[in-house]
């Protein structure tokens, strides 16, 4: 049983290694602000997301546990606000992202 | 009633936090929770923006379909920066909620979702940006929009 655990710990831990790698190589490949926003959110729901949801499965069902789920939780509701106030502050210093612009923009 | 949910919300946070439960701990608890719930009802923040107690009954179930879209648009997103075949968009969508919360949990399930991003809100217009024009179109098809609705209780 704790094999298991440990092989689903492991891919989880894969998997979220994986879309932080991917979410860096955005960051730097991708042209301008708005668009490595994107590449920013990857890491901080996918990343994050994965790795609380490896060490769920190796802490078992304790106050520990609780703990990791209120990170996620904080982590959560705190990710799109700095999301948002990164392109909001760009858009207010006249920025304008690339790319087309469909129908009137505020 | 309100004040009422609130303590006991603090007071579980309280008792799942420390895992100590002597009867000194849990004394201190109880009475720092009952201080926070006077200082709040003081500066008048318990209404239905500082404690949206009518969300709860349906954010699990909405929580759980936002999950799997943040899932989806994740390995769409990291599809569009190894391609690197990127076309991005700007665009206005309307929020339909009634009340600030609701808008600000749209705005944030955007933003959630890899892909696209909430750039300026005025009133109930969201300006959004997006990826590709396939995040575009699942944004203006409003299926989130409608599922916030059902969330406030429509």
């Amino acid at each position: 049983m704790d094999l298991v655990l440990d092989i689903i710990t492991g891919i989880c831990f894969f998997v979220g290694s994986l879309s932080i790698i991917i979410g860096a190589c955005g960051l730097i490949k991708l042209p301008d602000v708005f668009s490595r926003i994107h590449a920013a959110g990857m890491i901080d729901t996918g990343g994050t997301a994965f790795f609380l949801l490896g060490m769920i499965f190796q802490t078992g069902w304790s106050l520990i546990t609780v703990k990791l789920i209120l990170i996620g939780i904080f982590i959560f509701f705190t990710s799109p606000v700095t999301s948002h106030v990164t392109a909001n502050l760009a858009r207010q210093k006249n920025l304008m992202p690339l790319g087309k612009k469909i129908g009137k923009i505020l | 009633m309100k004040s009422l949910s609130l303590f006991l919300i603090l007071l579980g946070l309280w008792l799942l936090m420390s895992g100590h439960y002597s009867l000194l701990i849990i004394s201190l608890g109880v009475i720092s929770c009952a201080f926070c719930v006077y200082v709040t009802k003081r500066a008048k923040l318990i209404d239905n923006e500082g404690l949206p107690l009518y969300f709860f009954p349906r954010i699990f179930n909405y929580l759980i379909w936002l999950f799997k879209e943040i899932f989806i648009s994740n390995i769409n997103t990291a599809k569009v920066i190894i391609s690197g075949k990127i076309e991005p968009e700007t665009f206005t969508v309307k929020a339909s909620q009634s009340n600030d919360v609701a808008r600000v949990t749209y705005a944030n399930s955007i933003t959630l979702t890899p892909g696209t991003v909430t750039t300026k809100i005025k009133d109930n217009m969201f300006e959004v940006h997006a990826l590709n024009s396939d995040f575009g179109d699942d944004v203006r098809s409003n299926v989130m929009d409608k599922k916030v609705r059902w969330l406030e209780g429509d």
